[in-house]
């Protein structure tokens, strides 16, 4: 940093930055910790309106009541399932469509290009999508959520982006050793493409741990939703008129620190990754930022 | 194609290596197709996706101007031309979903595009490292929270017995139960939108304001440029080409606001405010089951959709040169 003189203005600004940043950070981080303050406190003190940032009446009640619903853990590992076979299935069509797309010589290139783009800018709508899942007879089955979800246009612009960056020469040799283009993208293109590769994973990982809505649409089994369509149904509660049927009706009435021990156990691994990943999203959108 | 291309020699082309880019176009397709097979088959999964499950669906709004049979032809029964069109722009319920939409859609924009602007300068002035980065990892955070997550601490938050009635009632105030009113929505659904994106909306201006020729702020230094001119002289227009190109793609999904957030928060109660354009194509189509008439109302939006993105690209390319394509 290049020293110079600094007035007072500049200093006075520096103050208000200061006190205005950490405004910032308070508004961020109060509603979190006061979830996680009512998701240990007693329910009498959160409905007399006392639990603020430090949990009042101390207790891991709730936790034990929440982690007792079967119906709770089926939705976890329906999510962890989801979540799982969605990104790998995503992971493939995306790395196999990038490489594709980052061959310049490739004949129909730029029509290849724009049949991906073109849907960033129209898309079918909810009704006509409805009709297709639905009569694809995709309704109830895992493939609701994974296959019309299954390539991002933003990551694959991401990853094509990282591939048209590597150089030549490595293919090129590797294409006169005598391997075939699938022999070239798995062991050359892919072992030096690690950290794009961590980056698409985590993207599609986080999505698609986070998304309720599909699954929303398209289960009406109890037994189908992930955690976030239960979350959903607990917070919907008290104005369920929407709700997806029988399964409202019994947590229809749920507790507020019954609500708080969910959303924590929902986010619980989204922030426990939070401080090792958060770099690679960085990186990511601006590898996107730039070549998209 | 440049005159260089296609003076390579015949034989380079012919040579069956997908991993060089130098043989660009010149053959037939019979050519491209028995040099680049391989590379064409692993493009045929991914356009069999989209083909499926994103034209398929593009040509399935035909239903908008079709009798649509529950378990029938997706593509409809018979032609009913503007039947349904018609009859969604005299459904008073729908103008007031429009409305809703763009009163929602302008607020949104109005704080979430120019806010991120101003943190990002505000953040670039932490001088300390540390402290810039800790800014940065707090701020990021709400982005990476599922909706529902974030529904749920917007509901608790503002619930009878919520830090938010808590502060209401020291001050002296009745509760307000929030989610119940209307005249709150707009207020919820935008401070929530703030809450979650501002932080994640400044990566793309602290990575151009780095770009920044540092020999710029020099320069208007010793011109004796106080530090509000530098940051109206350099860094404003440093950040110039990055706010356009967001401007754009926000205009374009103006008309999408936050479908899945607005049907986690609203209420029948708060339909006044709070029900929108795609929340109402949801109830007609998904659970009245008049897939037609939702379908009619959904295209009509994606084609405003449609239309504003390429008006503001148009608009942008001839009044400050930047352009999404």
């Amino acid at each position: 940093m290049v020293t110079h003189h600094v007035t007072r203005g500049y200093r006075i600004f520096q103050g208000f930055n200061a006190v205005i940043l950490a405004g910032v950070v308070v508004a961020t981080l109060y509603p979190f910790v006061n979830i996680v303050a009512q998701s240990f406190s007693d329910e009498r003190y959160i409905l007399s309106g006392q639990v603020n940032l430090i949990p009042k009446g101390f207790n891991l009640t709730t936790y034990q009541i929440v982690a007792s619903d079967p119906m709770f853990w089926i939705n976890y590992r329906n999510t962890v399932v989801y979540t799982v076979v969605a990104t790998l299935i995503a992971m493939v069509l995306t790395t196999c469509y990038a490489y594709v797309l980052s061959k310049r010589h490739l004949k129909g290139r730029t029509f290849l290009i724009w049949v991906a783009v073109f849907t960033m800018f129209f898309n079918g709508g909810l009704i006509p999508n409805y009709v297709l899942v639905t009569s694809l007879g995709l309704k109830n089955t895992i493939w609701a959520i994974v296959l019309p979800n299954a390539i991002s246009v933003f990551n694959l612009l991401v990853m094509k982006a990282f591939f048209e960056n590597m150089p030549d020469e490595l293919e090129e040799a590797a294409s006169i050793d005598g391997l075939n283009t699938y022999g070239i993208l798995w062991r050359i293109v892919l072992p030096l493409s690690k950290a794009v590769i961590a980056t698409m994973l985590l993207f599609y990982a986080v999505s698609f741990w986070n998304s309720w809505f599909a699954a929303f649409l398209y289960m009406n089994e109890a037994d189908l939703f992930p955690v976030t369509v239960y979350l959903r149904n607990l917070i919907a509660g008290a104005t369920g008129a929407e709700g997806a049927g029988a399964a409202v009706a019994d947590v229809t009435q749920a507790a507020s620190n019954i609500k708080s021990v969910t959303i924590v156990l929902t986010v619980l691994p989204i922030l426990a990754i939070y401080p090792f990943v958060q770099r690679y999203f960085v990186s990511g959108v601006m590898l996107g930022a730039v070549k998209g | 194609m440049t005159t260089a291309e296609t003076l390579e020699p015949e034989t380079i082309k012919e040579r069956p290596d997908p991993g060089r880019r130098t043989s660009r176009g010149g053959g037939s397709w019979r050519r491209a197709l028995r040099r680049d097979w391989q590379l064409y088959s692993l493009a045929l999964l991914p356009l069999l996706f989209f083909l499926i499950f994103r034209y398929a669906p593009m040509l399935g709004n035909i239903i908008a101007f079709r009798k649509f049979e529950p378990g029938g032809d997706i593509f409809g029964e018979e032609w009913v031309g503007l039947r349904y069109v018609r009859m969604f722009l005299s459904d008073p319920t729908f103008w007031n979903v429009f409305t809703n939409t763009l009163v929602l859609g302008g607020l949104t924009l109005l704080f979430c595009f120019p806010l991120p602007i101003v943190l990002a300068l505000l953040l670039n002035e932490v001088r300390n490292r540390k402290m810039k980065r800790f800014l940065q990892s707090v701020t990021y955070l709400p982005h990476f929270l599922s909706i529902v997550v974030v529904a749920g601490i917007v509901m608790q938050f503002l619930s009878l017995d919520g830090p938010v009635n808590q502060i209401l009632q020291m001050a002296g105030g009745e509760p307000i139960s929030f989610m119940q009113r209307p005249e709150w929505f707009r207020t919820i659904y935008v401070s929530s939108e703030i809450w979650q994106t501002v932080g994640w909306g400044t990566i793309l201006y602290l990575a151009a304001l780095t770009t920044i020729d540092e020999q710029l702020y020099e320069a208007a230094r010793i011109d004796g440029a106080s530090r509000w001119r530098q940051i109206w002289h350099v860094t404003l227009p440093g950040i110039r080409p990055t706010a356009v190109t967001l401007l754009i793609l926000n205009i374009g999904t103006f008309m999408a606001v936050g479908f899945e957030k607005v049907l986690l928060l609203y209420n029948p109660l708060t339909y006044p405010t709070g029900d929108v354009i795609s929340t109402y194509v949801y109830r007609m189509g998904v659970q009245s089951s008049n897939m037609s008439y939702a379908a009619a109302i959904g295209l009509f939006e994606a084609l405003i959709g449609l239309t504003l993105i390429i008006s503001a690209n148009v608009i942008s390319k001839r009044t400050v040169g930047t352009s999404l394509w």
